[in-house]
């Protein structure tokens, strides 16, 4: 089975506020509010930990969600982040961003 | 023999900034004066900018594009083209004699320099009352106009439609500029201490109701003026816009269009955080 890898884009500015993350992309202004599973996801984007071992570490270890609904639900958000720029993909490890 | 080129200069001062801007043309000279005249000043210019100025035909229909290259920012749209290093402050524009090019322009470079200094341009109509200034913000519709045109005697209309907010003493303060919208008329050149922000819906009653921070930064930041492609810019912004929230109360308004909505924001007081 390949592995999806992930990484946050350099040309984003994020920022936490009353327990969200705000990110914005610097490109098109393009706006985003991540609630708490999707904020723990995007932390955890440093391009080397495959995406499945961070829902397993990040979510369905902090979170009460089921597995396999959280892996479903983790591939949707990356990739609607990863058509407007916020996080890169890749089904091999990303460099450092 | 060639006659000796003279250029003819006007400092526009938007926000406590006096820009220089000039030009060797009487015309557009005149032009300036004319359109900014609430906005002169004699201070010295922190910037300047050389106009110089196109043939009409010379434009299109291309979106606007701000990006930073060799250190000077490039700015371009259909009807105009300007380059400005921040760091020299000075840089020309070439566009044609179309004040409505020339607004675009200095709204762009003000909402750089703004960026850089922790201040911002905003879609919204602000005002004075009571020594105290009220942003309204929203989308075109929304009621910045119509607000603006309902404030009593007593109160300074800042603008109806482009608010300039820059960080103080005291947090915020807002200035008046003389971008406007519908209403046609350039605003009060005086300032306040930002006291609330406010987004507009019109609705069968005047309320006032709470916002949560992340909704009030996303509000914020859609209706914030900023056009450059810059990661530094828009990671300052953003903190901005943070502060912003953390500091100066914001609602919504839902309003009833009569004059009455003045009484309601007058009144308007922040209730204390309970301990």
């Amino acid at each position: 089975m390949s592995e999806t890898y992930i990484a946050r884009s350099s040309a984003i500015a994020a920022r936490m506020l009353a327990g969200e993350m705000m990110v914005m992309n610097s490109t098109d202004s393009t706006f985003f509010t991540l609630n708490e599973v999707a904020t723990a996801i995007w932390q955890a984007a440093d391009g080397r930990t495959p995406l499945r071992e961070i829902v397993r570490n990040s979510v369905c270890e902090q979170f009460d969600v089921d597995p396999e609904q959280a892996q479903a639900d983790a591939e949707q958000f990356v990739a609607e982040l990863s058509t407007h720029g916020i996080l890169l993909v890749a089904d091999h490890p990303l460099e450092a961003l | 023999m060639t006659a000796a080129v003279v250029k003819h200069t006007c400092v526009v001062e938007i926000g406590g900034i006096p820009v220089s801007l000039g030009t060797e043309s009487e015309g557009f000279r005149d032009l300036l004066r004319q359109r900014y005249s609430g906005f002169l000043s004699s201070s010295r210019p922190d910037y300047e900018l050389d106009f110089q100025l196109m043939e009409w035909g010379t434009v299109s229909d291309d979106d606007v594009r701000v990006r930073r290259e060799d250190r000077q920012w490039w700015i371009e749209r259909g009807d105009f083209c300007a380059r400005w290093d921040p760091n020299s402050g000075k840089g020309w524009v070439k566009q044609t004699p179309n004040p409505y090019s020339l607004d675009s322009m200095l709204r762009i470079l003000h909402s750089l320099i703004l960026a850089g200094r922790g201040g911002f341009l905003l879609h919204a109509a602000s005002a004075i009352c009571d020594g105290r200034a009220y942003l309204l913000s929203g989308v075109s519709g929304a009621g910045k106009t119509t607000m603006t045109r309902l404030a009593p005697s007593g109160i300074s209309v800042l603008t109806d439609e482009i608010s300039y907010v820059r960080p103080s003493a005291s947090g915020y303060s807002a200035y008046g500029t003389p971008f406007a919208g519908e209403l046609a008329k350039a605003g009060e050149n005086c300032t306040a201490p930002v006291s609330a922000l406010f987004f507009l819906e019109k609705g069968p009653e005047n309320r006032i109701d709470e916002i949560l921070p992340a909704d009030a930064v996303r509000r914020l930041m859609r209706n914030i003026l900023f056009f450059a492609e810059d990661r530094e810019l828009v990671e300052k912004l953003l903190a901005t816009a943070c502060d912003f929230v953390a500091g100066v109360p914001i609602r919504r308004l839902t309003f009833y269009p009569d004059a009455r909505v003045w009484d309601t924001i007058r009144t308007f007081e922040v209730e204390p955080a309970h301990v």
